[in-house]
């Protein structure tokens, strides 16, 4: 009564082979991920030191270590974020809970959707145009971060839109029959339900932004200089340029030195992809509803 | 009875979604503390009523309202301050929605907005509206449990309790016992029928014999139109006004 047809024995067979090539798709994915991982150890993990970490680079940048780059790297981010997570999380805050839906609102989505798509050099021409030259910052801190925060504004905003639109409409309902203004639900109601996704995706941004390198490269970040910054006018060197300029610019460089300002990027990137995952599982486990 | 206060007045009612007319026609009055039922198959225009009552329609684009709504003689449509229009309304939805924090924020939500600070006087506005809505006793030693994890039925009542925390004259119930098990309907049958003398209760129900059992007089509501209005049981045994009523509330259709 149960015994199998020739069908059902070519079904299986079937399932198994798709099982396996979608299996051996996903293996192929993430070789790539271990073999950078295990290259950076393996031929950057001996450069690491306190030393390498806390001094300057020396010998024309033959020798030495980067905290210039490192320290110069933290200025640019947290300027950036400065500019872009009260902007993004404020407009992603108008977009989703005040603004109506008409056609100039949909053209601001396609807005944000297409400054996504941007390439970086673009974003750095612009940077140039924008705050090194019209704005008369010339080529400092303050230039670079807002390119940057220009560049990741669409992360920000459609992460934060994302989770206010994961907190259910009922709530708001709720609160609006009882009386309360907007502003009350989103305060009281909206916000607190959704802030760590707002982090989540203020984190990612973080993790990008560390690693651009063309956007700052015309707009503050310097080639060699090992002082660290005064102020937000000044410019600095930074990890992602100083690893493009050790590989390409500077002749006689030892191996092991590059593959170490890889090592510390890609650790900065995942310590706080680790951070945000973190958050997430944190987000589910104090979920409300 | 004919002499009562009238409490809402609704004149030339039409709401309509873009082409779609989901009400038109509407004529009906509510008396103050009576409990009005509404009853009608799903998209006879229902819950578009109640929307239009604390204007909720202005928060959805798509929905037009025209005609006049009189609550205590003013023109709703004219109200200045919508807030304190939809403080003085209590709404129960058909799902509960406790609002993501503690059973105590819940009910001192509305009380809160409307300004009141002080610890003591909150704490007696919670303890009296859980009360009123028959959930004190269940909830009385976790005040600070989240209120979003209560059962259906309890949430349903801290729902009707968070209305009441709104001190409201007029209190919209939405099919409130959808999903709600049979005892505790029973239960918040019993608080609506308490609540009678402090205010007026539009009851909107999908139970011909909810209405019956609690409502004073029901209206029916088809396609869009309001059929008949009348003394309950005139509805279920007086002489047959409209043949379509009869042939609803007997079963035979809907």
């Amino acid at each position: 009564m149960f015994a199998a047809t020739a069908l059902d024995h070519r079904n299986r067979r079937t399932q198994r082979a798709f099982k396996a090539l979608f299996g051996l798709m996903t293996l192929m994915l993430i070789t790539p991920v271990i073999i950078i991982l295990t290259v950076l150890v393996v031929k950057g993990g001996p450069a690491l030191s306190m030393e390498f970490l806390f001094s300057a680079p020396s010998n024309g940048m033959t020798a030495g270590g980067i905290f210039p780059a490192l320290v110069g790297t933290v200025w640019l981010v947290a300027v950036a974020l400065l500019a872009s997570v009260p902007v993004g999380v404020a407009s992603a805050i108008y977009l989703a809970e005040y603004a109506p839906d008409n056609w100039f609102t949909r053209l601001i989505n396609l807005a944000i959707i297409n400054l996504a798509g941007v390439p970086s050099i673009v974003h750095a021409l612009f940077g140039v145009g924008a705050f090194v030259l019209f704005a008369g910052f010339g080529e400092s801190i303050l230039a670079a971060s807002l390119t940057l925060a220009v560049m990741t504004l669409p992360v920000v905003i459609v992460a934060t839109r994302e989770s206010l639109q994961a907190v259910p409409k009922a709530f708001r309902e709720a609160c609006w029959n009882m009386g309360a203004t907007r502003w009350q639900t989103i305060w009281k109601v909206v916000l607190p339900n959704s802030i760590s996704g707002i982090l989540t995706g203020v984190i990612l941004e973080v993790s990008r932004t560390s690693g651009e390198t063309a956007p700052i490269m015309f707009t503050g970040a310097a080639l060699f200089l090992p002082f660290l910054p005064q102020g937000v006018l000044d410019q600095t060197m930074a990890l992602s340029l100083h690893l493009f300029v050790l590989s390409t610019q500077v002749p006689n460089v030892p191996e092991h030195l590059e593959y170490g300002v890889a090592l510390v990027l890609i650790g900065m990137v995942l310590a706080m992809n680790a951070l945000s995952i973190g958050f997430r599982v944190y987000l589910r486990g104090r979920k409300k509803w | 009875m004919v002499d009562a206060e009238v409490k809402l007045s609704v004149r030339g009612l039409r709401i309509s979604y873009g082409d779609h007319v989901a009400l038109d026609g509407v004529d009906l009055d509510v008396r103050a503390n009576e409990i009005l039922g509404i009853i009608g198959p799903a998209g006879s225009g229902k819950t578009s009523f109640l929307r239009a009552l604390n204007r909720m329609d202005e928060l959805d684009t798509a929905m037009t309202v025209e005609g006049d709504i009189l609550f205590d003689g003013r023109n709703v449509r004219d109200v200045r301050n919508v807030y304190a229009l939809r403080r003085r309304i209590g709404v129960v939805f058909p799902l509960p929605v406790g609002l993501p924090m503690t059973i105590y924020d819940n009910v001192a939500f509305a009380p809160r907005i409307r300004g009141i600070r002080k610890r003591a006087q909150l704490d007696e506005i919670v303890e009296r509206c859980l009360r009123r809505a028959a959930l004190w006793e269940e909830v009385k030693d976790r005040l600070k449990a989240l209120g979003s994890l209560l059962s259906g039925g309890q949430q349903q009542r801290l729902t009707i309790a968070r209305a009441l925390s709104q001190d409201p004259d007029l209190l919209l119930l939405d099919e409130f016992s959808i999903a709600v098990d049979p005892v505790t309907t029973m239960r918040i049958e019993d608080v609506l029928r308490g609540l009678k003398d402090e205010l007026t209760i539009i009851l909107v129900t999908n139970l011909v014999q909810q209405a019956r059992r609690l409502a004073d007089r029901t209206a029916f509501f088809l396609n869009g139109e309001l059929v008949e209005v009348g003394v309950t049981e005139a509805l279920f045994t007086g002489p047959v006004v409209d043949q379509r009523t009869r042939d609803y509330v007997e079963g035979r259709f809907g």
